[in-house]
């Protein structure tokens, strides 16, 4: 298991995606579950950055685990901010034409089609977001 | 990312080389904001993007609304993993993806 602090900032997203890819290189990763997987990590690092502090801002914690024999990765997002479970939130209306199209709710739900497993728990003041993935093909 | 822009009177292709992401998402949006001004046909050249992401989408659908009213947006060369981003979302439905 291994662990990464960064202050929840836009900025720090290259350091959260190359923490999350070293934790696979050692296994025969699928490109479609690379791309899939820094797609999730995006969505979920910036969604903290961007909602769970107000001005004072924060950090943002990731655990990330791999279990080699099924190559299996799991990443745990923890913050210390406001508690919110974005799993609650409405997937948006895919059908929607061009003009009645918003973005609100897309990250998530990309997240939510692309992960084998994810689920929330808000414990010791806290929120933890985990998604898991089999890395190879 | 690297963004290259052709013009031809009313037509404009632009390719994009690299990600299109949370920080270069922006970068995108201020270019065709301006270059936009009198195109019809809007082609974008994805062979070379790796990577899109929701901020991604964002600046398309935006494009293609303006579009929409302009005249015609094409999405060319996208590979695999773009194209299942696009169907994941329904983009696809939304988006002209050649």
């Amino acid at each position: 298991m291994s662990e990464l602090r960064v202050e929840a900032k836009e900025k720090e997203l290259d350091r959260v995606l190359e923490f999350v890819n070293n934790m696979v290189k050692d296994i025969q990763c699928s490109q479609r579950a690379m791309i899939q997987l820094d797609v999730a990590v995006e969505e979920l690092f910036v969604n903290i950055a961007h909602y769970a502090y107000g001005e004072n801002g924060g950090d943002a914690l990731i655990v990330a685990e791999m279990q080699k024999e099924s190559a299996i990765l799991s990443v745990t997002f923890i913050d210390s901010g406001m508690p919110y479970n974005p799993l609650q939130k409405e997937d948006p209306d895919i059908t929607l034409s061009v003009e009645e199209r918003q973005i609100g709710g897309l990250g998530i739900y990309m997240v939510k089609k692309t992960m084998d497993e994810i689920f929330y728990q808000y414990k010791n003041g806290q929120n933890h977001l985990t998604i898991k993935k089999k890395m190879s093909a | 990312m690297n963004i290259t822009k052709t013009r031809e009177e009313g037509k404009l292709t632009v390719k994009l080389e690299g990600r299109l992401d949370t920080s270069t998402a922006p970068e995108l949006e201020r270019e065709l904001g301006e270059a936009l001004d009198n195109v019809t046909d809007l082609t974008l050249d994805f062979a070379e993007l790796a990577y899109i992401s929701s901020a991604g989408l964002r600046v398309l659908l935006t494009t293609q609304k303006r579009m929409n009213k302009q005249g015609n947006m094409v999405i060319q060369n996208a590979n695999d993993d773009v194209k299942e981003v696009f169907e994941v979302t329904g983009f696809i439905d939304i988006l002209t993806v050649e």
